[in-house]
């Protein structure tokens, strides 16, 4: 099926070259982080975590949320998303990708990585994400491959892929719990330290996740001319308006525990990414976009018939998808560093050369979407 | 059973517990742990400590630092950004963040501490290490495999103290004279302060103990009634850093 890929109308051609060219100024500038070290970019000794782990931690996300088709196709039988649940399972491939590479490129020693696996540490967090980070990627690769198989040769799945379709489920929850994990065990860390940090994980990446999905979608149909269907969509929108309320509803519970409890050290984090403290507020402007583009997505779900319109759907799913991704992509990692363990406050700004890794990782993301896609689309347009 | 072996299987047990989200056994132990105030694996006759009296700093010296950093390696790149320490001084309300009140001590909030790595009896940043590059040993030393380190980073974040610092580039271009008795590092690698091992090991003092003419810091085995610093913290009234966290830190303070 891969020679699918290759082939495509001058509009994919452009698409992926124009995604190779980001590719390649991603990897220009990580050969430069490679010779002159991690300093190229704006993280420091108080901000040790920055962009890249903000990323990986919000892609897993969205990885994760293809359990949200996986699970009504294959154990509630809901036969809607018999169209969509391939798009579902090659998104959380793109996206584990993605969260592998940030991880690559955020370690000091890439060259080291063996040896998470050579010296098996337990009771390392990030021992067990790097485990189910990899099986997750696996599975839905292969529970997608299988399925789309079969559906080229006109026969039903072989019978063996299902236990691997079923395990997937489980495993989408455990990815996402494992990296709320990373965070939630750290003492002094108090952003983090919060035993809601898996469920908030769950919630905003069960509201992401199939908001950019939705989005995937309504292109697929502009430029490809393929249409998951009207009932999909619109189940779809149901989970993000449970996924979106369920991530406020936490955020909410988040700040009435720091700010009724009174306990400083509680609220600090909350003061700097919300209200400026001690004069320093560089997130600001950001954490309130990403509310007011929240509740402006809220609203605009709920306001009657506004979400049947395609557009209208498309710049609320948009909405919803940045707010969360400025609340996670960003807020989260470096708010948990501000202030320091002394109290002190340093800030963090994003350099070029990270940016563009960045970017460069986004690039990669949507190449392999866009080749998984062009493969899925072959087959189930064909004749 | 080898206690290399206990360890081992009681950190897959730990590991496990997480994997399968049996959080309750993982908390039962975590608990009963950190309220105890005896250290978790005794199976070592020494714990070495140290004791800090403030009150006999001189706020103006900073010769410890001076001679630690040189003989270590650690470089001065010159900017807070790409910073590495491994004792330093900062004021006693960012050392003591949790013991700020309106009415201390007149001058005591802005009063420099001496601050370096607490080699805490149960420290966060070897718990959270996936390669363990950064591991306890039985002395009760953090110590760090500068060539295991795979520059994740996770000891940072789990550092409650701050007390780590990452090379974000390479530190011999910024090495007044580099020692060739102590290793220096590579870029890409986490580092701290490490007790001096290397000297302790071969029976001598710390670096910062034997520099201070003031007889600030008091190096010593905990576990010995007898030692110079366990007749210190029977006399003296002693805190330490954030002890509310169950680090079990191994340094302590006289204010």
């Amino acid at each position: 099926m891969i020679e699918k890929a290759l082939t495509g109308d001058k509009r994919y051609h452009l698409w992926m070259t124009a995604l190779l060219l980001v590719i390649g100024n991603g990897v220009f500038y990580y050969l430069k982080q490679l010779e002159y070290g991690l300093g190229i970019t704006g993280m420091s000794r108080d901000i040790s975590w920055g962009v890249y782990i903000a990323q990986f931690t919000f892609m897993v996300g969205v990885a994760a949320s293809a359990v949200m088709l996986v699970l009504p196709y294959y154990v509630h039988n809901f036969k809607a998303f018999g169209k969509i649940v391939v798009l579902g399972e090659f998104l959380a491939v793109a996206a584990v990708s993605m969260c592998l590479l940030f991880i690559m490129v955020d370690m000091g020693h890439p060259d080291r990585f063996i040896n998470v696996l050579r010296y098996p540490t337990p009771n390392s967090m990030l021992f067990w994400d790097a485990n189910v980070l990899n099986v997750y990627l696996v599975l839905n690769l292969l529970c997608g491959w299988v399925v789309l198989e079969a559906e080229k040769l006109k026969k039903a799945p072989p019978k063996w892929i299902k236990p691997f379709i079923y395990l997937s489920i489980p495993w989408a929850f455990s990815i996402h719990t494992v990296t709320a994990m990373l965070y939630a065990g750290l003492p002094g860390r108090h952003l983090w330290l919060t035993a809601i940090m898996a469920p908030r994980f769950l919630a905003s990446a069960f509201a992401a996740g199939p908001a950019l999905l939705i989005l995937l979608s309504l292109l697929l149909k502009r430029v490809a001319n393929f249409d998951v269907g009207k009932e999909a969509i619109g189940k779809l929108t149901t989970i993000v308006t449970y996924g979106i309320l369920a991530n406020f509803f936490f955020i909410g519970l988040e700040f009435f525990t720091a700010y009724y409890s009174g306990i400083p050290s509680h609220q600090h984090n909350l003061d700097y990414l919300f209200f400026v403290l001690e004069g320093h507020g560089n997130l600001v402007p950001f954490l309130w976009t990403s509310v007011f583009l929240g509740m402006g997505g809220i609203v605009g779900l709920f306001w009657p018939g506004l979400k049947e319109n395609e557009k209208a759907l498309g710049l609320i799913c948009g909405a919803i998808f940045i707010s969360l991704w400025i609340d996670k992509g960003i807020g989260l990692v470096i708010g948990g560093f501000v202030p320091n363990p002394l109290g002190e406050i340093t800030e963090y700004y994003i350099t070029w050369p990270e940016f563009s890794i960045t970017l460069g990782i986004w690039a990669i993301g949507a190449l392999i979407l866009s080749v998984l896609y062009k493969i899925a689309l072959s087959v189930k347009q064909a004749p | 059973m080898s206690s290399d072996r206990r360890t081992f299987i009681k950190r897959l047990g730990m590991g496990a517990a997480v994997g399968l989200g049996s959080l309750a056994i993982l908390e039962k132990t975590a608990l009963v742990e950190a309220s105890s105030s005896e250290p978790v694996e005794t199976n070592s006759e020494t714990r070495w400590g140290m004791l800090i009296d403030m009150s006999l700093c001189d706020p103006e010296c900073n010769d410890c630092q001076k001679v630690c950093h040189a003989k270590h390696n650690v470089p001065d790149h010159g900017n807070k950004k790409d910073e590495i320490k491994w004792i330093w001084k900062a004021p006693f309300k960012n050392v003591f963040t949790d013991m700020n009140h309106t009415y201390l001590q007149a001058g005591l909030l802005e009063k420099p501490f001496l601050t370096l790595c607490n080699h805490c009896d149960n420290p966060p940043c070897v718990r959270v290490c996936p390669t363990q590059a950064t591991f306890k040993r039985d002395d009760g030393i953090v110590q760090m495999d500068y060539h295991r380190c795979i520059g994740c980073r996770f000891c940072m974040a789990g550092c409650p103290y701050g007390s780590r610092s990452f090379n974000w580039r390479d530190p011999r271009e910024n090495l007044k004279q580099l020692d060739p008795s102590f290793p220096s590092r590579e870029r890409g690698v986490v580092e701290k302060c490490n007790l001096c091992a290397e000297r302790v090991d071969v029976g001598q003092l710390p670096h910062c103990v034997e520099t201070c003419t003031n007889g600030v810091l008091i190096f010593g085995n905990l576990n010995d009634p007898e030692s110079a610093i366990r007749k210190a913290l029977n006399e003296k009234k002693t805190i330490q850093r954030k002890p509310a966290l169950g680090t079990r830190p191994s340094v302590f303070y006289v204010i």
